[in-house]
């Protein structure tokens, strides 16, 4: 039934925001961690979203149903940017030169992201709810 | 004997989960936002039942092979369309959130109309056969 796929969804949608959400929340609470290795400095992590088929979900063929299934997160990958180095001589981790190697984290980045993943998850709670109550709906049909 | 209202609140219930995956998936990059033109649908799955024999559409159709097709309302990939976008992003992506919400709300009223025309079919008919 099709009021009830839109249950999954939405679910997909939320989980996948909540993914992003989880990211964020690592990069920014990593900012500032530096590691004795620029190798072995944090980088920012992203999700990656793909469109979920029918057809991966429960085996129907997608020409049975071509309406989609909502989102996946195939994986998530590490930002290639350069990382920040700066020149704190005093710091423990300092090289030679007196480099530090930040992570390529951008907090003014990651609170946009922040706020772009909580509005899409609350649309996806508004569709979520939309649904259920039309469901209600027709379960009270005829009385 | 319900009229054309469940088949149109199947296709709403279709298009509710059209747009809902639009929704979901409006940060997917290179996702194209989708939906189904109501009337023409609505249409084409009237016009299919009509050309069936009328004993077999009241009845529903009766499946005697399992190749069959099933009597079902559902819509085929041909129509769906491809919505175009306002505003295209760079990533590809042509959903539209606020459009997909307004879309949502107005699927939503009416299929709450055609819930309430089916209600009142079965509230006519129960009136009927109980005599008050």
């Amino acid at each position: 039934m099709s009021l009830l796929n839109i249950f999954d969804v939405a679910g997909s949608g939320m989980a996948a925001q909540t993914v992003r959400l989880n990211t964020t929340a690592s990069n920014v609470a990593n900012a500032q961690s530096v590691a004795e290795n620029p190798e072995d400095t944090y980088r920012a992590r992203y999700p990656v979203f793909q469109t979920a088929l029918h057809a991966e979900l429960d085996g129907r063929s997608a020409q049975a149903n071509p309406v989609g299934a909502g989102v996946t997160v195939p994986g998530i990958v590490e930002s290639q940017k350069d990382l920040v180095v700066r020149y704190e001589p005093d710091h423990p981790y300092a090289n030679e030169e007196g480099y530090v190697t930040y992570p390529n984290v951008s907090v003014v980045e990651e609170m946009a992201n922040m706020i772009s993943a909580s509005r899409s998850f609350q649309v996806n709670v508004e569709v979520m709810n939309t649904a259920k109550s039309l469901a209600e709906r027709v379960l009270t049909l005829g009385q | 004997m319900l009229g054309i209202h469940p088949q149109a609140l199947l296709l709403r219930a279709q298009r509710a989960e059209l747009i809902s995956n639009n929704i979901a998936n409006a940060d997917t990059p290179g996702y194209k936002a989708r939906d189904i033109d109501f009337q023409s649908v609505l249409e084409s799955q009237t016009a299919r039942q009509t050309n069936a024999p009328r004993s077999l559409s009241t009845a529903g159709l009766r499946q005697t092979h399992p190749d069959h097709l099933s009597a079902s309302v559902t819509t085929t990939n041909n129509e769906t369309l491809y919505r175009t976008p306002t505003m295209p992003s760079l990533d590809g992506n042509s959903v539209d959130v606020q459009m997909e919400q307004t879309a949502f709300a107005e699927n939503t009223i009416q299929y709450l109309a055609s819930l309430r025309f089916v209600n009142g079919k079965i509230k006519g008919m129960m009136s009927a056969i109980k005599g008050e």
